[in-house]
């Protein structure tokens, strides 16, 4: 084995190693670090097996590339998180694709079949990732409409567009090596608009697998182009990515009763099941001025049961990082505690725009990791508990999941929040959440609807509570 | 290296990647995703090759886009991963939080 095979494993073991370190808060800094210097190292050995660290356009690009991640990387807040790893995915399988072009275009010296199959298969992944990671990170940050985009014939145009870009991808195999440039194009261009198509269609809530799956395709697109120029580091480093989005991708699914195959034909969206998507919006109304609305005669109820509540279990949805109510919740959560209350975070797995957006959110207002609960390990307490308080969380609470077939949460597993004794519900109105199902939950007798924004009536409660105990 | 031996490695990475990161809890899933979203950026040493092959001006300036816009990906993940990562604190049971991660 040369030196530079050898240096090249041990990169790759690094990067494994330093995924291992990740599977505990405690040692995850570390394995992100290690696994930063591996890619320092991959990169340093590449220049350098090439022959080609001398170059001046390398060196500059990187910088600038260096330069633009880094700034984004400070910049970013947390709630920016899902948009943030789009963008970033966006531009790696732009990269990749990038570079399973140029390998196309002969770059590397005349191809053969097996060439043109991977730098055509990176290419064709690449685009997708990258168009398709674009428009969910423009969706994630408003720049778009967060609902999903679905026009006449939708299904139509996106086998459409896969089925060209097969034929294309076929005759990319076996066409005299003058008119590939042309193919590649054509290839490209086809990608990029089914990368759009895909993801247009796809709505706020069923973000987290839409992310997953495209963070996976970007390592995928990542070892293809890998294989289009040779590179060891590339395939290995890549494929790993690619299989851990597809467990994100998997977990996701499961945890919104979702099969994968439904996934990868675009029927991420459940409101596309509905026989007319454009009434959706006014529907929502409709079923807002049914709902009962909660009076402020509540206030003190749900006070009193918040004193009287020994055992708490806090349920945060994306509801609490649009209002930007975490550190509310926080405080609150110390008031109680300080109470003498247990107090406990329940995190449901697909809560929020990507998996485990809500812990780190909770996370980042210093809320400590052993206080957040797994669904699984936490759902068989809610019957022992004497309150649930919930903050911005709507279908992953919804009773109708277990009850309501045929609607599109039925059999998604929640939290079950109903058992508990009594649930106070912080949640901006009574709307039905992304899924469009009421939620029984809100007319149960136990429990107690506080309205409005969630940052506000919890400084409200806090108030209430602090006040409460000074004149005992 | 050749065709079927690359392939051999992809197969064998993913395979191990899957086992190693199923270990990895929901709590750290954010991380974890922009973490190996930097390292997706790798695909940067294809671009270093491309771009020093590179003969024909328009060729090269893709080559310099491609490695921009990986090394953007691979520092970008690294560091919001790390900025993430820091922010993870165990609750210490005197109530008071200290920083595990130091």
């Amino acid at each position: 084995m040369s030196w530079v095979n050898l240096l090249g494993l041990i990169f790759v073991l690094g990067t494994i190693w330093g995924i291992k370190l990740m599977n505990s808060p405690m040692t995850a800094v570390r394995g992100n670090l290690l696994g930063s210097v591996s890619m320092a190292g991959a990169i340093i050995l590449t220049l350098l097996a090439e022959g080609i660290i001398s170059l001046p356009l390398l060196w500059a690009a990187m910088a600038i590339g260096a330069l633009f991640g880094y700034y984004l990387a400070v910049k970013v807040a947390m709630i920016q998180m899902p948009q943030m790893v789009a963008l970033l995915n966006g531009f790696g399988g732009g990269s990749s694709a990038i570079v399973s072009l140029l390998a196309l275009l002969g770059l590397l010296g005349d191809i053969s079949t097996a060439d043109r199959l991977t730098s055509g298969l990176g290419l064709v992944i690449g685009s997708i990732t990258l168009s398709g990671s674009l428009i969910a990170a423009a969706k994630l940050h408003g720049k778009m409409n967060q609902r999903p985009i679905i026009f006449k014939g939708q299904s139509t145009w996106n086998n459409l567009a896969l089925l060209a870009t097969g034929i294309l991808f076929i005759s990319l195999l076996v066409i005299p090596s003058g008119r590939i440039s042309q193919a590649a194009l054509w290839i490209l261009v086809l990608s990029l608009a089914y990368g759009i198509l895909f993801t247009i269609r796809v709505g706020g809530a069923d973000m987290p697998i839409t992310i997953s799956l495209l963070n996976s395709f970007s390592g995928i697109a990542a070892s293809i182009s890998g294989l289009a120029v040779r590179n060891p580091l590339l395939v290995a480093i890549g494929a790993i990515v690619g299989a851990s989005g597809l467990i994100l991708t998997r977990l996701m699914c499961k945890a919104m009763n979702r099969s994968l195959s439904q996934v990868l034909t675009g029927k991420t969206v459940l409101i596309s099941k509905k026989p007319d998507p454009g009434v959706s919006l006014s529907e929502e109304r409709r079923f807002s001025q049914r709902k009962p609305e909660a009076d402020t005669e509540n206030q003190d109820d749900f006070l009193s049961h918040i004193r009287n509540a020994e055992s708490i279990i806090v349920i945060p949805g994306y509801g609490m990082a649009l209002a930007q109510a975490q550190h509310e919740v926080k405080k609150f959560a110390d008031i109680l505690e300080g109470m003498n209350k247990e107090v406990k975070f329940a995190i449901h797995p697909v809560a929020g725009r990507m998996p485990g957006h809500m812990n780190v959110l909770l996370a980042e207002a210093d809320v400590p990791y052993d206080k957040l609960f797994e669904m699984n390990d936490i759902n068989d307490e809610f019957k022992e508990t004497d309150l649930v308080i919930v903050v911005g969380a709507n279908d992953v609470i919804n009773p109708a999941a277990n009850t309501a077939e045929g609607t599109p949460i039925y059999g998604m597993p929640i939290l079950r929040a109903y058992e508990a004794k009594h649930v106070v519900i912080f949640n901006l109105d009574t709307k039905p959440g992304y899924a469009g199902v009421d939620n029984p939950l809100y007319s149960m007798d136990n429990t107690t609807l506080v309205l409005g924004d969630a940052a506000t009536t919890i400084s409200k409660a806090i108030d209430g509570i602090s006040t409460g105990k000074d004149l005992v | 290296m050749s065709l079927p031996i690359l392939l051999a490695l992809f197969v064998v990475s993913s395979v191990i990647g899957y086992k190693v990161i199923s270990d990895v809890p929901s709590l750290l899933h954010t991380p974890l995703m922009s973490g190996t979203n930097a390292l997706s950026g790798v695909t940067v040493l294809g671009a270093l090759t491309v771009a020093a092959l590179a003969k024909a001006t328009g060729h090269k300036l893709l080559g310099a886009v491609a490695i921009i816009l990986a090394m953007i990906n691979v520092v970008g993940g690294f560091l919001v991963t790390h900025r993430m990562l820091k922010m993870f604190k165990k609750g210490t049971d005197d109530g008071r939080r200290e920083n595990v991660m130091g």
